[in-house]
């Protein structure tokens, strides 16, 4: 990584820690950016392997799901627990069905995940009885290893439960995208054929991607779902796979960090246009966005790394 | 005579009636460097194609040493010791030649290594070593997309050399590679082979490299073998001349 990354990084995670007491209101929206963060970082995984998913909002959906059911029956009603057990729910879910999923590429991949979501997205809303519908499930506030908390000391914590999440998930992805069966997962994208003939299997190589992005999704779902204390099916819809896609297209899929700009971008830009123009906020947010993908190619992420590069080329970084 | 490292025996597959293997029985033994000769659509890439589990034959086996791997999957057939280098290059377009080699090294010693990385030194040593084979060290870090055709030749073959395997086959080495370097190249990949004990099968258009480096050459015509041997006899063969030699 580059000085100007590693500089960068620092900056960045000293900013989110001082944040909440710089401004308090912002650590709400922080908190629900770093988690669709997460999920974008899923999608921006499988778009390195040349996949576009426009259903991974399910596996947010499930991990949010899974918090609610988990603090609505007790079991695991600890903020630790529920987010690993949440975690390793989406984990399973997306290993059963990128199985089949992971097949299929191009608009196929794309579409069969998109189907998949919205079947998830109509059970969610009509089964009644066991998800609430369409009016969602509450989530009460976990304990936080045993300790009771009201809920604005619980939010503190898992604030900075998410940005030390942030930091430690990042470096861990940072590190499958440099070994070799990140490379591998890049490239599926070129040449998935010669890949074959060097005696790797592509599915397996996918299938592991595929089900490390559905976890990470799922992760970000509990988070949201703590922080909300609230999950609705609308979490499945499509509309919010494709606000994956774009979140992780407009900070960019060159770094880890990228998907995380780009949803921390997107929630201050939604923010911000709403306080400026509530009635035409969506305006704002689009033009913000052309601006962006015209002139910033590779994402916001891009943009740290065009800085990056004549240094790179004088062989002054690694 | 040395024991055989691939047998096939009695392959057959069409195309829509077009007989592409035709009964087509032959031994590559270990050792030796192969030439399969013949004119353009007599089948010569279609046998590769079936010796790699790229097309199932419609009857007959192929064995790697005495397993049969008929219909097995090219990366389980590439895992059991038998690599490609293609006609046309096959490379990882957007990533460096060095990245492409470290890949196909890794890809050897099992892609599954944990967080370890990629470009840790024992694998930049040896992806150098590779390279160096073809003079290729100085376009270590070209993205390979940007490669000439001819360097980008060089590179496949480099990457179906990383995996040490037991056969190698080589679809037209030479072609794509300028008249004057192909001697040259040839020189460096029969320096290559014998140093690692490398048995290899090349298709070859190019009579002359199929005289001087082969030490036997099949000739295929529709779909068949019509002679093999010694090349310098063969290709005296007034058969071979009238339906192969003249047209290819």
């Amino acid at each position: 990584m580059s000085r100007l990354l590693v500089l960068f990084a620092a900056a960045a995670v000293l900013a989110l820690l001082i944040l909440p007491a710089a401004m308090p209101s912002s650590q709400f929206i922080m908190t629900i950016a770093i988690a669709k963060g997460f999920a974008a970082l899923g999608v921006a995984l499988l778009l390195r392997g040349g996949l576009i998913s426009i259903g991974h909002a399910m596996y947010f959906a499930i991990g949010a799901y899974a918090t609610a059911f988990m603090m609505k029956f007790g079991v695991l009603a600890d903020l630790a627990l529920l987010l690993i057990g949440s975690t390793l729910v989406t984990a399973v879910c997306g290993l059963v069905f990128g199985t089949f999923l992971v097949r299929f590429r191009a608009i196929f991949f794309a579409m069969l995940n998109l189907a998949v979501s919205m079947v998830l997205f109509a059970l969610l809303s009509k089964l009644y009885g066991l998800t609430g519908g369409t009016d969602g499930m509450r989530v009460a506030t976990p304990a936080v290893f045993g300790l009771e908390l009201d809920k604005a000391a619980f939010d503190d914590i898992l604030y900075y439960v998410c940005v030390g999440l942030l930091v430690a998930i990042g470096l861990l992805i940072r590190a499958y995208l440099k070994s070799p069966l990140g490379y591998a997962l890049m490239s599926i994208h070129t040449n998935e054929i010669r890949l074959e003939y060097l005696g790797v299997s592509a599915w397996s190589v996918t299938l592991i991607a595929y089900t490390i992005s559905a976890a990470l999704a799922g992760l970000g779902g509990a988070m949201a779902a703590l922080t909300i204390g609230h999950v609705l099916p609308e979490y499945a819809y499509w509309t919010e796979s494709g606000h994956l896609v774009l979140t992780a297209v407009l900070g960019g899929i060159g770094g880890v960090a990228g998907p995380f700009i780009g949803s921390v971008f997107l929630e201050a830009v939604h923010v911000l246009a709403v306080d400026v123009a509530a009635d035409a906020w969506n305006m704002i947010l689009g033009a913000a966005l052309l601006a962006v993908i015209f002139f910033l190619p590779h994402g916001l992420h891009g943009l740290l790394e065009k800085r990056a590069e004549p240094r790179k080329s004088q062989g002054v970084v690694e | 005579m040395n024991k055989p490292v691939l047998r096939a025996e009695g392959l057959e597959l069409s195309f829509s009636g077009v007989k592409a293997a035709d009964n087509v029985n032959l031994e590559v033994r270990e050792g030796e460097f192969l030439a399969i000769i013949g004119s353009n659509g007599s089948g010569k890439t279609t046998f590769l194609n079936m010796c790699t589990g790229y097309l199932r034959p419609e009857s007959g086996k192929v064995y790697l040493g005495d397993a049969a791997i008929t219909g097995m999957a090219p990366r389980r057939i590439a895992r059991r010791g038998i690599a490609r280098a293609f006609q046309i290059p096959q490379l990882f377009t957007d990533q460096t030649l060095l990245t492409n080699v470290m890949l196909a090294i890794a890809s050897r010693r099992g892609i599954f290594q944990g967080l370890r990385r990629l470009d840790r030194t024992a694998y930049i040593d040896e992806a150098h070593e590779l390279l160096a084979l073809f003079s290729l060290e100085d376009h270590a870090e070209t993205i390979a997309g940007t490669l000439p055709e001819g360097l980008r030749k060089l590179a496949d073959i480099t990457l179906a050399l990383a995996l040490n395997p037991r056969l190698l086959l080589l679809d037209e080495p030479t072609s794509g590679v300028s008249a004057l370097e192909r001697f040259t190249l040839m020189e460096k990949l029969m320096a290559a082979l014998k140093a690692r004990q490398m048995t290899a099968l090349f298709v070859e258009h190019d009579m002359e490299i199929v005289t001087r480096y082969a030490d036997r050459v099949v000739v295929w015509d529709a779909g068949r073998i019509i002679a093999e041997g010694d090349p310098k006899q063969v290709l005296r063969d007034p058969q071979v001349i009238e339906r192969v030699v003249g047209a290819v």
